[in-house]
């Protein structure tokens, strides 16, 4: 059936996270940004409202509601509403948690779910990306070489969220039966560690750059063990969950600019009142909608078990494309303003900057 | 709960207007260079087909509403050919107005006929608070004069809703609709318009010379003149609040067709499309292509959203505003950039892509610009009135 209409669940979840998004995101973003740093008091603060845990079963320490990517786009637009860089940092647990969820064998759900069902926040992530110009998230040079029982990996990753301390890390490699993910502890032989990374946005992100020189693993350390993970799906995954937060960034901006345009003056009259800025605004409107639309779309597939390839790559790049065009035109609105870190528009132009080329740095 | 997904019921529908359409558009060429034949309400080849009302079934809750399904159908209608859209159309936009702002005689009396809408002037159109033509009572009848152009199925219509003003002096307040039968005297429809596209459709010109309809002709009745207000005018503009996803709708299944010759065309060359392998894993055709999709579905849902909205009686004034604005922009930005993948095929008249590219130009200009669209956007971002953004 066609319907727009979220559960009665979903209106409280995405409810609450607006909320919290408001009084508790959107306040401390600009310091956080200034400080390239997230504070733990905020992550302890964000992991009551149980992200990760909520959607892990019972049988492994969690909340056991149904799984829903669609619930998590809501919620994600919601948060990144406030401020993305933290929304992704309040996130990046899922990373982990919700691939061995989606993906992992019964073993790795016994094993690692449990971490993310205690009271503290418990810090894992995704290395998927490589700081190559040519990266092609479907081709990662990183290799799983076979080598007895087990797997060696070689390669460098990028832009790990929260990298700096996380517990495990899931590493996106080719293994010669393809595009395989496996699960490597901290502490692994081979494995280093190189954390904060200095980023044009999202600064207050910590994220690390791994180095693989022949880190030994286990058959069973690769994700969903003998069957295999279905990376494309958790790819189309992180592309969902980037179109949602992209979206709620940009809805940030329109929402900053849409009062300032009425109060700010040019010959004689509000900015808003010309249609240069007035249709500038409906165009950064529509495409806020039509990006949501997208992203709910490709949620909706993924939650029925679709094959959401097409629809979340429209998802991602949409939203990719609009929120870069919509952060850059609310520092174009703002005039010198927008140039000025007293106002928020030039922290969400760096960030958009930064989400757009990002692939599996967020999880649905 | 949140669904994209259309019942197997509406799929069956939709089937069968599409099989219609690919009927229909092996006539698509005929009509489009003899331009003013009007073709026939059923094609021979198509006369098996059942008109879609008597397709709509036993409908449940999980299928989707009428408001939704019209955008649907006018999708899948326009995928064929324009032309099925307006053999199959009982009514036009005049019917709409009727429906709006009609009392219920009214609508018991001209309900039944094909109803064309005239507000466009020479001098005025995208702002119809300025029509020229006047409406003045003189007993028991109004005496229209004036000109209007580019009436959609002005010649086909059996009467006509005009837009004209009883009192210029008030401005919006003074204009009412009036409808006029065929056949009235001093009424002439002086020549059909010739276009880039859509040329089967019969867009007409008329002129009201000293034209009497009896004073029961004026829509709603009400010949009052409010002071300072919008009177009529208001309730005649929320017409559009239906017929804009249409439109939007009608844009996007040209547009959908140009994207599936254009799909074909490349596979045909060995260039297939693939999904998702990122900037770097694949060639700048199929980049631009999946680009030009993406446009297409963001267009499309936002036309559902309009739609869903109307079949759950919440305000969609803003959302018919959002998808005929986006649609409006997206069929161009898609028919335009099919042509450039395609190159010299794109342009030859061997192929219905150049007639697609024309035809679908009009819908970012008929019910509302999609400057005005922004217009009406901007204002309810702003909260502000006419006045204060013009």
């Amino acid at each position: 059936m066609i319907s727009f209409a979220p559960t009665e669940e979903q209106e409280v979840a995405r409810d609450t996270m607006r909320n919290f998004a408001a009084q508790v995101l959107r306040p401390m973003a600009r310091e956080c940004d200034e400080a390239s740093a997230v504070a733990d008091s905020f992550l302890a603060q964000a992991w009551e409202l149980g992200l990760t845990a909520t959607q892990i079963p019972e049988s492994y320490g969690g909340f056991g509601a149904a799984r829903s990517p669609m619930t998590n786009a809501l919620v994600l637009e919601e948060l990144a509403h406030g401020d993305a860089t933290l929304a992704m940092a309040a996130m990046a647990p899922s990373l982990f948690a919700h691939a061995v969820l989606d993906q992992g064998s019964e073993e790795q759900k016994q094993q690692y779910l449990p971490l993310f069902c205690g009271e503290r926040y418990h810090a894992a992530s995704m290395a998927w990306a490589e700081p190559t110009p040519d990266f092609n998230a479907l081709q990662p040079r990183t290799k799983a070489a076979r080598k007895g029982k087990g797997f060696l990996l070689s390669g460098t990753k990028c832009f790990v969220p929260m990298g700096d301390r996380a517990s495990h890390f899931l590493i996106a490699a080719h293994s010669d039966d393809g595009l395989d993910a496996f699960i490597v502890p901290r502490d692994a032989s081979g494995l280093s560690v190189t954390a904060p990374e200095k980023n044009l946005g999202l600064r207050a992100l910590p994220t690390a750059r791994l180095q693989l020189d022949g880190v030994a693993v286990a058959d069973s350390d690769r994700l969903g063990g003998a069957v295999r993970a279905d990376l494309r799906r958790l790819l189309n995954h992180g592309r969902v969950a980037l179109g949602a937060i992209m979206n709620g960034l940009s809805r940030a901006v329109l929402e900053y600019c849409v009062p300032y345009a009425k109060e700010r003056v040019a010959f004689d009259e509000a900015i808003a009142r010309k249609q240069s800025i007035a249709f500038r605004l409906a165009d950064m409107h529509i495409e806020i909608e039509c990006t949501r639309w997208l992203v709910w779309k490709a949620a909706g597939q993924l939650e029925r078990g679709l094959d959401a390839t097409k629809s979340a790559h429209f998802a991602r790049s949409y939203a990719a494309e609009k929120s870069m065009w919509i952060a850059d035109n609310g520092v174009q609105v703002l005039g010198g303003h927008g140039f000025i870190r007293e106002h928020p528009v030039e922290m969400w132009y760096r960030n958009a900057r930064t989400l757009s080329v990002l692939e599996a740095a967020a999880s649905v | 709960m949140i669904d994209f997904q259309l019942t197997a019921n509406d799929k069956k529908l939709l089937d069968a207007i599409r099989a219609e359409g690919l009927v229909a558009r092996k006539y698509a060429r005929y009509y489009d260079e003899n331009e003013h034949e009007f073709p026939p309400e059923k094609l021979e080849e198509a006369k098996e087909f059942p008109h879609f009302m008597n397709l709509l079934g036993d409908r449940t809750d999980e299928d989707c509403g009428m408001a939704v399904l019209t955008t649907l159908i006018a999708q899948e209608q326009t995928w064929g050919d324009y032309s099925v859209r307006m053999r199959r159309q009982k009514g036009g936009l005049g019917n709409s107005a009727l429906q709006a702002a009609g009392t219920d005689e009214q609508k018991a009396k001209w309900g039944h006929l094909t109803l064309a809408m005239a507000i466009t002037e020479p001098g005025c159109g995208s702002d119809p608070s300025k029509v020229q033509t006047t409406a003045v009572r003189d007993g028991d009848q109004w005496v229209l004069n004036g000109e209007k152009i580019f009436v959609t199925t002005g010649c086909r219509a059996e009467g006509v809703v005009v837009w004209a003003t009883i009192d210029k002096s008030a401005g919006r307040a003074g204009i009412k609709s009036f409808l006029v039968e065929k056949g009235t005297p001093g009424f002439v429809v002086t020549h059909k318009e010739k276009k880039l596209g859509i040329r089967a459709d019969d867009t007409a010109a008329y002129v009201f010379e000293d034209c009497r309809i009896p004073r029961e002709n004026l829509l709603g009745g009400d010949e009052s003149v409010p002071k300072g207000g919008s009177g009529g005018f208001r309730g005649v503009m929320k017409t559009f609040n239906m017929t804009r996803p249409n439109v939007a709708a009608l844009g996007l299944g040209i547009a959908e067709a140009a994207l599936d010759f254009t799909r074909d065309a490349l596979r045909e060359a060995g260039i297939e499309v693939e999904y998702g392998p990122g900037l770097h894993g694949q060639s700048a055709v199929s980049e631009r292509f999946q680009r030009l999709e993406a446009l297409w579905e963001a267009a499309h849902l936002a036309v559902l959203r309009a739609g869903w909205l109307a079949d759950n009686r919440q305000p969609n004034n803003v959302e018919a505003s959002v998808c005929k604005a986006k649609a409006g922009a997206v069929v161009r930005e898609i028919t335009q950039g099919c042509i450039e993948i395609l190159g010299p095929m794109g342009v030859s008249r061997d192929h219905l892509l150049e007639k697609w590219f024309r035809d679908c130009r009009i819908t970012d200009i008929y019910e509302g610009t999609g400057e005005i669209q922004r217009l009406i956007i901007a204002r309810t971002l702003l909260d502000y009135g006419r006045g204060e953004l013009k």
